[in-house]
Formats: C-alpha cells, structure tokens, sequence
C-alpha cells in the first residue's frame, strides 16, 4: 500500500440555501500521495472548488460537509474543532486561489501579509520572519525581494501577485498546496510562467499539489493523477494519458471532442448537447444522463459504479458495463471476459 | 490473475441484469429526468420576496388601515377640526380639556335628557375642540405634506441627475458641484429665512385662495424643498446611471442604432427605478418629521388647520396634567414614519438586484 | 464596391488619462492598426489582456470615436455623420452574456429592438415572425419569447446576443470574446452556431479572442495584437505553425496544450519581465523590453508590417 498523504473518502458537502439544498458534492473519494499532483478538472458547478474548500474547511456560511472523511496522514480532519483546523489551514496544507487581484489585501503592504502567515505558525520574531519572507520571494522568482515587501499589492503586476500569493501559501512549508484555478486570471505568458514554477517548486520541496482547473490544456502537462468531475461526483480518474488517449466517461470522451483541435485539419466540433445541470434538483441515476447521446435506460435510475478500466484508470459509466456485457452475450462466459479484458488493457 | 479489484462491490455479471436496461434512453425520457425551476419576472419576484417580510407586510397593513381611518373617520365624527364645540348652540366652558371619552357638563346634561352625543375619543384641547378630529387632520397635512414634498424631490431630482449622469464630462462635473455647494447650506436655517421672506411676499398674493388655508409657511416649505432636498435624489440617481451606463447593453443598444432618448427611456431609467421607487419611500418619512419639526417650533401650518407637529408643540405646556394630548399625535407621527421606513427597507430587500443570490 | 468588405487604416484609439491637476497624458490603447476583411471570411485578433483588441472592435464600430485613422465598409468611408446608416451593415457580439442583456427586457423585447429602431417590420405579426426565425437560426426555443433574460444560461443568453446581432441582417459582425465567458462544453455549441451561421448567411467576423486553439478553428487569418499594434498578420495555420514575430513565437509556445504528449515534447520560450505600462510605451518597437532580439535599431524606429511572402505580414526589423 502506497502512503497517502491526503485521503477523500465519500466527501458529501451541500448548501443549505432558503432555495433548498444545493448539492455540490456527492461522494466524491480520491488519493493523493506524498510528492505527487493531482489534477481536478470540471466545468463550472462541478463541485470541484467546493471540494478543496471542504478539504479545509472554509465554506461559505450555509455549507456544510454532510458524510465522508478527509484523512491527513492518517487523521481525520474533518473531526477537528476550529482552533485545531486554524492551526492546521495555512501550515500543513495552504490554498492559492483564482484571482490575485481580490486575494491580496490592499491595504496592508505585501511584506506585512507574507510576514503574518509566517508569525501565526511558527515561532519566528519579526525580523526572522521578515527574511523569510525575502526568502520565500527570492524563491518565487520575485526579483528585489526586499523593496517589494515593501510594496503594495496594486503596485504589483498580476503575475508577480500571484508568485506572492504562491510564497505566501508556501511560507510555511505545507506537506500539500492546492491551487484553485491558479492561472485562470492570468495572461497566457503569465501562465505559462507561474506553471513552470509550480513545477520547481514541487520537485524542490517536494510537496504533494493539488490543481483545480477547468482547462485541460492546463493539467495536461503538469499532473499525475487527473479527476474528472461532474455534477459533484468524479466520472472518471487516470494519469494523463490515459484520460487524454483512452477516455471512458461519455462526458470527459464529449469534452474532448469539444475542443477544437491543435494541429491537422479543422473539423467541427461535437458539443455536449444541453446545458450543466441543476444542483438544485439532482435526478436519480447518473448526473450526465440527460445530455449524454448513448444515455441508456439503466443510466436514469442507477448512479454508476466506478469500474476499473485499467490498474491506474477508473470510471463511472454504464456504457463500459454494456460493452462487457455485449461481449459476454457473444458466447464467452463471465470470467473469462473479465481476464480478457484486464489483459487486453494491460 | 483474476484481480478481486476488478470487479466492483456489486458482482455486475451475476446481477442477472435486465438486458432491456441497456438500451438507448429516449429523448423524451432523459427529458422528464430533470424538472425546470418555474420562470418568474424580475417585478414578480421582487413582490414574492416583499411578502414574506413579516416587518414589511404589517407596516403595509398598518399604512392601509391608517388611509382609510383619515378618509372615512370625519365622515363619521360629527365635529370640525376648527370648531369649537357647542352643546345645542350653547358655549360650554368645561368642554375644555377634557380626558378621552368624558364628557362636558351640558353634554351630560343633553345626554340625560335623551340627545346622542359622540364621544370624543381623543377627548378635546383647551378651546374645546375634539382632539380626534384634529389629530385625524394633523395626520391627513402630515401626509399629504410628505407625499407631495417627495414628490417634489423625486421629479427634480430625478431630471438633474439623469441629465448630469447620462452626459457626463464637464456637464456633470459643473452640475454636481453645484449640488455640493447646495448640500452644504443649513436647511433649517435656510427654512426658517424662508418662511419669514416669503411670508411677507405671498401674504398678499395668496390671500382668499385655498392656499391661505395652509399658510404662508407650508407653501414656503414646499419651496424650501424644492430647493434643497432633492440634491440626494440627484446624488443617487446620477450615481445609478453611471454605472448602469458602464454595462454592455447600453453599449449594444448604442451599436444597434438607438438614439440617446431611447436609450434613457427604455434601458437606463427601469434599471435605475427600483432603487428609485425605494428611496422616495424613504423620503417621505423625513419629509413628514421635518415638517412636523417645523410646526412644532411654530413654522408649520397656519392655525386653526392642525399638524401632528403643531398639535404636539401645544401639548407641551399641559403636559403634566393632560398628557395624552402628547401621546396621540406623537404616536401618530412614530407609527407613519415607522411603517414608511420599514417598507423602504423591505422594498430594497425585495428588490435590489445586487443583495439577491 | 471594394475587394474588401472591411478596411481599417492607422486606426488609433486615445484616451486620455489626467496625471495632473491639469495634465492628461494620452493612453494609447490602439496605436495605428491596419487590416482587411474580406466578405464572408473570418478575421482572428489575438492578444493579451491590454493590447486594444477590444477596443480595435468598438472603435471599428464607432462606439468610440477614434482618435486617427480610417474605416471603410465596402469601399465607403464611414464617419461619425453617416455611422447611423452603416449600423445596419455591422453588429456587434458582446462577451459578458450576463450584462450585455437587459435585466429588465424579455427575450423578445430584446431581439425586437433593433427591428423597431430601423422599422424593418411594418406590423406586429411580421415583427413577431421575424423574432421567431432570428430565435430558430441561433437555436434558441421559440417558446420561451416572453421569458427574461436572467432565466437563461450563458450559453443561451449568448445565443439571443446573436439573435439581436442578425436582426438588421448584418453583413459583418464583430465577435468580442464571444465564447470567453462560457464553459467549454458550451463553448463548442456556440463556435458551431457562428460557423453554421458564417455558411448559411455569408457573415464576416472580426473574431476577438485570447483563446488560440478557438481563434485558429473559426479564422482563415489572424492578427496578433501587442500594445495597441499589429505584429503579425498571416493565414491562421502559418501563424500557428510557423510564427514569426518573437512575441508571436513565445505566445504560441506558452499557450496550454490539451494533449500530454505534444505537451512534454514542446519547449517554452519564456518571456522576460512584465508588459509594460501602456501609458509609458517604450519608444520604437513596443516589444523591444522584452524581446531576446532587440537592437539599437529596435529602440529608434518602429517597425511597419512588411509582407514576407505569401500575404504573411510581420512588424520586426530583426526577423
């Protein structure tokens, strides 16, 4: 058994608005081990922000975690009393999020807030921190770290803010740093830049990242693992390749075809019919089913099991289910299917 | 190796699945799947929102019962608001100062010898007038008086600053400061100058009209607010158009070919009209309050006509023997400015666009 | 009539900014663009947040008055005395399906409105007609006519920005960041209802994006735009496969690709420092700050867009 670090099991989290209750998350469960990324890929109201939010529990007031366990090295954190969970958030496991320019407060100059994140989990006195805070800098590529702690955030550019929200997030050394939509704001250079440096960064200190993002091209390069999520559930989870290359969920298979493509002849585009779904009104059955073109009546009332496509890809779709059972109905019998097709995918 | 990991907790090919399952759902199926939240429009909702406000809906309710108790209630009650009580054409010196529902000597006597005498139900004030009616008067200038001050406030105000936010540059910049020079003027003090210029000048002019019934110095407040108060309307509107104005559909109603009237009048005035509509009820209940301000330090209404201002300010030298002659208008005043600030506050729960999810 | 449908000279877009108690500086956010379109062909404009693209778009429309330079539709030149005329001929599509409709107009209002301020119908039912075909042709449920806007997504609330847009019958559209806002597997629906209807109604786009792989699928040419300049013009695949321009080569390595393999194999070019403020352009070449290239040369002249062959335009003196 690999050591994991971080340890999602059935994370339920919902919204109890006056409107009802929104469900963000249903059940999603997933791995991360030590020194490895992760990446979360979903459209708006997928649930994956809610998600990391769980994880540290910073949910806007009417959400709640309502089942699962979130193990960190073995403990449940979702069992933490509040100053436990301060302690915790920041030092063990830090968040970036989406946009630098809202996440910074404007009032106080950057070296006060580098300074603050340090002083409220170690020891260090002002001066210590200061230089560690210089240091933090110097290692996100800010150059002349010592005038822009000096600084204030709108005297920064949105790249350099960013690098500051990452050295802050980072001045600590968290065991895992998740980033919740890191680039998204961000000019396509820029990007490319604060990717690069998330990079060194984690083979430099070694930390486990988790990644939330909506854009494919974004985790194609960078992670281990990859989650596809819909609806607040996971559909499907793989290394890159495999979900780039052999996609097993109609809905990551719709996304992929609706991307228009980078090299060769322009072809059209298949879009995903209709619009995300309504978390309002969750339906019975699988969440994708009302705009997936191979939707079968099994799929409208029973939510799909995750099934191991191959020992690193799972997903939860009825239509991998029919395709072993039309091969069953061809004349092999029950085993023997199943050992084909775990050899055949080896 | 036959990986238990394969096959998941539900032993799938031994479920004896009902093959038919697998078939391709049909569209109308997948579309009875997910229900559709019921369409609203933006006035409908805002009116749902307002009438689940327990505060709002009561304040309503109170407004309401109020109009209609100050247009029915002098039907009923048989004295004026002027006049000085008789008993059978005969002047009653005990018909002064008398507590809610007693009753003079000589209307004892009249009620002895068979007579219906109403009560009065606010009792009378110290010429022998009936208190109920005029409290119910007071109540009719307050109001009409606020109405029409917001009224005032709310067209000038409106105009100006549409005008300045709509055209902007240095239009604007000259128009506002003119409003900040305004602003900074002393209100009352510019009232009462007022009401003692004007009350010379229109004397004369308005003597005999309807008008002298109110007074010299209720028309000078009208004036007053004319002049001054509508600054904060014009303040907020012209802060709404502008940033009505920085969204994209001004821009595309610009790219389509509409012309500025058509842009104000269709796209940035039912924007801006909620907020609007909410700060006008706003407004009325400082107009009423400054208005009985005034009465009460004897600028208001001209005497015999009542405001609950004025019947307060008269209340004031009896207080210790004859308190509830305090108590009813002051009640009255608390309950009409209580309710229009409450509903103002619902109104911008229900319809401010911005304080929804 | 012109070979183009569209030609845009030295446009050049000033706004000014006031440093001083008096002073204002100009801040130049388009400095002298330049290009064609043909009639029912796709124009591509990239760049990164700053450059003017999208104020290339609104000023082209006249929604801001430019400070310099020409427009010409089909040869005419367009002024602000006869802007009123041409609005029939070029419409706009905004990116923020959320507040390029009004909250307070049904659907129906909104498609009609450009129909009632050209009194393109002559009664009610033909106005209520055409609404009905515009809501067809953009996909849209003719059902929903009398509902308001912020009851649909922002895909649909996309496609009734389209359905204004046509409703004067346009031939020239300027597509601002149309798809930015949405998610991708909307975004796919939307890019499919702009081409079905570039085929069907032979529509030119200006085609404003910051997303490549979206602008290469929908453009026969791209422009690249940095600092309020053109740098680049080329057919949309030699752009893409063979840029030329060192900010053009550095974007295209830099920008994300959804396919791991390409991904691993391709090398980024980093790009030095930050864009430099628009209010203190560097003088000669806008990108020279940053550029590995750069020479004296570089910092004395601004370079003009010269052909390298095969309609390929780049604005370098180095490459």
């Amino acid at each position: 058994m690999k050591d994991f670090i971080l340890d999602v099991n059935d994370l339920h989290t919902s919204f109890f608005t006056p409107a009802g209750e929104v469900r963000a998350v249903n059940g999603v469960s997933f791995k991360l081990a030590k020194g490895k990324v992760l990446g979360i890929v979903g459209e708006s109201g997928s649930g994956k922000s809610v998600t990391a939010y769980s994880i540290l529990r910073i949910l806007d007031n009417p959400g709640r975690i309502t089942q699962g366990q979130i193990l960190f090295k073995g403990q449940d954190i979702t069992k933490f009393s509040k100053s436990e969970m301060r302690k915790f958030r920041g030092s063990r496991i830090s968040i970036i999020f989406q946009d630098p320019m809202t996440s910074l407060n404007p009032v106080y100059t950057v070296g006060n807030q580098l300074t603050e994140a340090i002083r409220l989990h170690t020891d260090r006195n002002r001066s210590e921190a200061w230089e560690r805070a210089a240091e933090m800098l110097t290692l996100v590529g800010v150059n002349e770290p010592l005038k822009r702690l000096k600084q204030y955030p709108h005297e920064l550019s949105g790249g350099m803010r960013q690098r500051v929200m990452i050295a802050m997030a980072l001045a600590c050394e968290p065991d895992i740093l998740i980033a919740d939509e890191p680039t998204t704001a961000l000019d396509v250079t820029i990007q490319a830049q604060i990717l690069e440096l998330m990079q060194e960064l984690q083979k430099k200190l070694g930390m486990s990242i988790i990644i939330i993002t909506h854009d494919l091209g974004v985790i194609a390069d960078m992670c281990d693992e990859i989650i596809v999520m819909y609806a607040g559930r996971v559909c499907e989870r793989g290394t890159a390749d495999e979900i780039f290359y052999n996609p097993c969920h109609e809905y990551t298979k719709g996304l992929l075809k609706s991307i228009p493509s980078i090299v060769g002849k322009r072809e059209r585009l298949v879009p995903i019919s209709g619009t995300p779904i309504d978390l309002l009104n969750m339906p019975k059955g699988c969440a994708f089913c009302e705009r997936c073109d191979s939707a079968m009546k099994i799929c409208l009332t029973e939510t799909p099991e995750e099934i191991r496509m191959n020992h690193d890809h799972l997903a939860a779709c009825w239509m991998n289910v029919a395709e072993v059972y039309k091969s069953e109905r061809a004349g092999e019998n029950a085993p023997a299917a199943a050992e084909v097709k775990e050899a055949e995918d080896e | 190796m036959y990986d238990p990991n394969i096959i998941p907790k539900k032993q799938l090919l031994s479920l004896q699945l009902d093959v038919s399952k697998f078939y391709a759902a049909s569209d109308e199926e997948k579309e009875q799947h997910v229900q559709i939240r019921e369409s609203t429009t933006f006035f409908k909702d805002g009116i749902t929102r307002l009438s689940k406000n327990p505060l709002a809906v009561i304040s309503i309710v109170v407004l309401l019962l109020l109009v209609v108790v100050i247009i029915f209630a002098p039907m009923i009650v048989p004295y004026g608001y002027e006049e000085i009580i008789k008993v059978n054409g005969k002047r009653d010196r005990t018909m002064s100062n008398l507590r809610p529902l007693e009753y003079s000597e000589l209307e004892q006597e009249a009620m002895a010898a068979g007579e219906e005498v109403f009560p009065h139900l606010f009792g009378t004030d110290n010429l022998g007038r009936d208190y109920f009616v005029r409290v119910i008067y007071g109540t009719r200038v307050s109001l009409v008086v606020g109405l029409f001050a917001s009224l005032i406030v709310l067209i000038i105000g409106l105009l100006y600053g549409s005008i300045a936010g709509y055209v902007g540059g240095t239009v604007d910049l000259i128009m506002m400061r003119f409003v900040d020079i305004i602003y900074s003027l002393p209100d009352t003090l510019m009232v009462i100058l007022l009401s003692v210029v004007l009350g010379e000048v229109l004397t004369p002019l308005i003597e005999g009209t309807a008008l002298a019934k109110i007074g010299t110095n209720m028309i000078s407040l009208f004036i007053v607010f004319g002049l001054l108060y509508w600054v904060g309307m014009a303040r907020l509107v012209r802060g709404q158009i502008l940033t009505i104005k920085n969204n994209d559909y001004v821009l595309a109603a610009k790219a389509l070919g509409a012309k500025s009237g058509r842009i104000i009048r269709k796209h940035i005035l039912p924007n801006c009209m909620s907020v609007i509509f909410i700060s006008t009820a706003l407004q009325v209940p400082s107009a009423i309050f400054t208005e009985s301000f005034l009465s009460f330090i004897g600028l208001g209404v001209q005497a015999p006509m009542p405001s609950l201002g004025s019947l307060a300010s008269s209340a004031r030298g009896g207080l210790e023997n004859y308190p509830y002659k305090l108590l009813f208008p002051a009640i009255a005043i608390c309950l009409i400015v209580l309710s229009f600030n409450l509903l103002g506050d619902g109104l911008r729960d229900a319809f401010d666009p911005k304080l929804r999810r | 009539m012109s070979e183009h449908l569209i030609e845009v000279r030295d446009l050049k877009q000033y706004f000014p900014v006031r440093v001083g108690f008096f002073k204002s500086i100009p801040l130049k956010a388009v400095d002298g663009v330049s290009f064609t379109i043909n009639a029912g062909e796709t124009l591509g404009l990239v760049g990164e947040s700053g450059c003017g693209k999208t104020t290339v778009g609104r000023s082209l429309l006249h929604l801001y008055v430019p400070t310099g330079g020409e427009v010409y539709y089909d040869g005419q030149l367009v002024t602000e005395r006869n802007i009123q005329g041409f609005r029939k001929n070029m419409q706009m599509v905004f990116q923020d399906p959320y507040s390029s409709l009004n909250p307070r107009m049904t659907v129906s209002d909104i498609i009609g409105e450009p129909l009632d301020i050209h009194k393109l119908c002559r009664n009610s039912k033909e106005r209520k007609d055409r609404i009905r075909e515009l809501m067809d042709l953009v996909g849209l449920n003719t059902e929903h006519a009398n509902r308001y806007a912020h009851e649909f997504s922002g895909g649909q609330r996309q496609r009734i920005g389209i359905a204004r847009a046509l409703a004067v019958n346009p031939k020239f559209i300027v597509c601002d960041e149309p798809v930015s806002a949405l998610d991708v597997s909307i975004q796919a629906q939307i890019i499919n209802t702009f081409e079905d209807l570039q085929a069907k109604l032979g529509i030119a786009y200006l085609f404003i994006a910051h997303d490549i792989f979206v602008v290469r699928h929908m453009s026969q040419r791209i422009a690249v735009m940095y600092l309020g300049r053109v740098v680049e013009t080329a057919d949309a695949d030699e752009i893409c496969e063979k840029p030329m321009h060192p900010y053009t080569i550095s974007l295209m390595s830099a920008v994300p690709v959804p396919d791991p393999k390409i991904a691993r194999s391709s090398k980024r070019i980093p790009l030095q420092g930050d864009v430099p403020s628009p209010l203190k352009m560097p003088s000669g070449c806008a990108f020279r700050t940053r550029c590995k290239y750069a020479t004296e040369q570089c910092a004395l002249e601004c370079p003009k867009l010269t052909d390298r062959g095969d309609g390929h335009m780049v604005a370098c003196h180095n490459m």
